[in-house]
């Protein structure tokens, strides 16, 4: 099947893209994220997960969470191009929320046939959720877990889980026999640990996560095959969210050397600063294009749809490295210290630049795709 | 029927249905000799005929200059040229040979020129009968282009051309030329002019093409002097002193960025041409050894590869995504970025082939042992005409610095 050349973006997949960037500039400015998240320096080394419940409450009563849950589950089922329309705009506000885990989440579930349907009404009903999947050396393969299954418990530990923090159930992907089902279990079942990990990103919270003797729901009989299924859409969701945080260091950056005065002159006409700013902005659309081509692909090209999610997150990941790098140099001193705000989408962007696979070992497995496995 | 087409107004779904039938029966055959990889590097009297009977038979059906009004031989259709461009694609058909007066004499003459000399130049430069050329750089004004010298002095009704025109593709085939002149020695931009002037009905009497040899060693392009040309003044485009505006709308067509679509066929398989792109690259990877097993399994090479991919992936997803508005920050924004773009991952594209070839790559054209017939070389060394004729990469990063990001102007 063909894709639509203008993406199967509709009017109401604008509707809500704009209308999104709208509600965070009023409600959720930039100063607002860094009051929030970075009033403490300490944060830089105690895990503080500050982030605004009541403001994600509105976004849930207007359904953000349901967007992608399948109509048969009593959701939206809208397309991919729509959601990441959307991702884009948190990315770009950075709202620490755990949207995309819960995303991620519906993506897996609606890969699961039937038996997830009790799951994902749920998620329509206003849970939010994220995947436990991991194991301790960050491996993105989920026949990698350390999580096992047997005899309906769950053992071990899941880490590097995104937003544990915030969300109410877990998607547990569990080794069982010789081969990998998924668990749908409540964060605070008894058994469970969360054992919040330091980490660099401001904006988002991360876990490992213990599971001792803990009963749980098995929603998935072959887990990896629905989590394969799923992967394209994690990974331009991920893409789309670095597209939008990108689009905001690049403007604040122009923005900056369009009014910062060295030599006379604002600094952004010497051609040191002016053309690496062009390239980040040739990287961002690029990485925009291909997201967007993907999302496309997951609504009418699945065939294609691991091919493109590989080339979007892989342009994704340079471009987050990129545009972040570029931002804080060019603010200069001021760029390189806490108060300014680029630094909080820069750790927002190194997080989202190796997560679920940095841009090589897209292209690693993109080559597998294109050119065969080497014998 | 592709999804593209469930798009088309009732008006290009009819137009696209006669460019099938007209092409089905009308797409010339592979000529017997070896074509030149663009219209720019046309050598033989030969190669240029067959191209301009392609191009007449073409712009006969209605193929050519279809979105210009019917009064100056055009179609009188709306957005239809882009139809009749994917399906010349689609087709495989040759390329027109007259590049420079349908991407940007025309759009220019359209917008600027005077109503006689419209509807006496327009239909001979659509139909390809008249082939044209550019007469912009010169030897002391490259990339500052508003700099030029050639000089048009005042003599009564008419206009006394001197100077020095340089990398003047097809000038030794042309009728015309577009040309920026100097008409006032006070004012730098807005002491120019812009006219368009004989060149092949001039050769002799105040007009001299020479040949210039491109490191390729290929010719093509030329250096072309003025010794008091005369020239009337009914032949100037736009106003007195406002040649740098109307040079401004021949450079956003020739960077793909301007309003008209640019007439372009193409697709045709030729033995002697050969892109720099990553299909070709990958074919080249799957029949090369490399430290003893095919280049396409060596890692580091894979890695290269699908950077390329993804590049020129993201390239004609831009293309695409510059049609639906809902998904631009900024109006010109992806079109400026085009043909940097478009000519700088060719150039890293041909570049890697050279790197995976490896001792092969010494051999060039004429070379029995030469992979692809040594196109690659010629492919990458061609690569860097792309990269710095029509405003240098350089250039079009100051031009999307300082238009998409307003920041301060270089000059």
């Amino acid at each position: 099947m063909a894709q639509p050349d203008d993406y199967g973006f509709s009017e109401e997949a604008a509707l809500l893209k704009y209308s999104a960037r709208k509600f965070f500039k009023s409600n959720f400015p930039t100063d607002k994220l860094q009051k929030m998240v970075a009033d403490n320096p300490d944060s830089a080394r105690v895990q503080i997960s500050n982030w605004d419940k009541a403001l994600w409450q509105q976004l849930l009563e207007l359904g953000w969470t349901l967007l992608a849950v399948p109509e048969s589950a009593d959701g939206l089922g809208l397309p991919a191009v729509a959601v990441a329309g959307l991702v884009e705009e948190v990315g770009r506000a950075s709202f620490p929320c755990p949207l995309l885990a819960t995303l991620n989440t519906t993506y897996v579930l609606a890969a699961c046939g039937e038996s997830a349907n009790g799951a994902l009404r749920e998620i329509a009903e206003g849970t939010t959720a994220t995947l436990a999947l991991t194991n301790r050396a960050g491996s993105w393969q989920p026949e990698d877990t350390e999580v096992v299954a047997s005899e309906g418990k769950l053992n071990g530990t899941a880490y590097f889980v995104q937003d544990a923090g915030k969300v109410d159930k877990f998607l547990v992907c569990a080794r069982k026999g010789t081969g990998h089902s998924l668990y749908w279990v409540a964060t605070d079942a008894p058994g469970i640990t969360v054992h919040a990990d330091a980490i660099v990103d401001l904006t988002r919270d991360q876990a490992h996560v213990d599971f001792a003797d803990v009963e749980a729901d098995q929603v998935c009989e072959d887990g990896l095959k629905a989590l394969g299924q799923a992967f394209p859409a994690i990974c331009t969701m991920l893409a789309a969210d670095v597209i939008g945080a990108a689009e905001w260091q690049l403007q604040t950056t122009a923005e900056y050397a369009r009014t910062r005065t060295q030599f006379d002159r604002p600094i952004g006409f010497f051609q040191a600063v002016k053309h690496p700013l062009v390239d980040v902005m040739i990287q961002v659309d690029e990485a925009r294009s291909l997201v967007y081509n993907a999302a496309c692909a997951i609504d009418h090209e699945p065939k294609r749809a691991a091919e493109y999610a590989h080339m979007a997150k892989a342009s994704a990941s340079e471009t987050a490295a990129f545009a972040s790098s570029r931002s804080v140099q060019f603010h200069g001193g001021i760029g390189y210290t806490w108060e300014c705000y680029v630094q909080l989408y820069f750790k927002r962007q190194k997080h989202s630049q190796m997560l679920w696979g940095d841009a090589a070992w897209h292209r690693g497995r993109l080559a597998d795709i294109v050119l065969g496995k080497v014998s | 029927m592709s999804e593209s087409d469930s798009k088309d107004t009732p008006e290009q779904a009819e137009f696209r249905q006669h460019c099938r039938d007209w092409l089905c029966d009308n797409t010339p055959a592979e000529p017997s000799f070896r074509l030149p990889i663009s219209a720019l590097e046309i050598m033989t009297e030969e190669q240029l005929k067959y191209l301009k009977d392609w191009q007449k038979s073409a712009y006969d059906a209605g193929l050519v200059g279809c979105d210009y009004p019917v009064e100056y031989g055009g179609g009188g259709r709306t957005n239809c040229q882009r139809i009749a461009n994917e399906e010349m694609h689609r087709a495989k058909t040759p390329y027109m040979p007259n590049i420079i007066g349908l991407g940007m004499a025309a759009p220019t003459l359209l917008h600027y020129g005077q109503e006689e000399l419209k509807k006496h130049l327009l239909p001979r430069l659509l139909s390809g009968e008249d082939i044209w050329c550019q007469g912009f750089s010169e030897p002391g004004s490259g990339s500052d282009l508003a700099s030029v010298q050639t000089f048009a002095q005042r003599d009564g009704d008419a206009w006394i051309i001197n100077g020095h025109k340089v990398w003047t593709s097809l000038a030794h085939f042309a009728a015309w030329m577009i040309i920026l002149l100097r008409t006032d020695k006070t004012e730098k931009h807005g002491g120019l002019s812009y006219f368009v002037v004989p060149i092949s009905s001039a050769l002799g009497r105040g007009v001299t093409v020479k040949p210039l040899i491109k490191m390729t060693g290929e010719t093509g392009f030329n250096e072309v002097l003025f010794e008091d040309l005369p020239v009337n003044d009914g032949l100037r485009l736009g106003g007195l002193g406002q040649g740098w505006q109307v040079a401004t709308t021949t450079l956003l067509h020739e960077r793909d960025a301007g309003e008209l679509v640019t007439p372009r066929s193409g697709g045709m398989k030729n033995a002697a041409s050969h892109n720099a792109d990553t299909a070709n690259l990958i074919d080249l990877a799957r029949k090369t050894q490399y430290n003893g097993k095919p280049a396409v399994q060596d890692p580091l090479l894979r890695d290269r590869i699908m950077q390329q991919l993804i590049r020129e992936t993201g390239l004609q997803e831009n293309q695409r995504r510059a049609r639906v508005p809902a998904l631009l920050e900024h109006p010109a924004r992806l079109q400026l970025q085009n043909k940097l773009l478009r000519s700088e991952i060719a150039q890293e594209t041909a570049a890697l082939a050279l790197e995976v070839a490896g001792a092969s790559a010494s051999l060039y054209l004429g070379d029995e042992n030469a992979p692809a017939g040594g196109q690659w070389p010629l492919a990458y060394m061609s690569t860097y005409g792309n990269t710095i004729a029509a405003g240098t990469s350089e250039v079009q990063r100051n031009i999307l610095g300082e238009r998409v990001l307003s920041l301060a102007k270089s000059k």
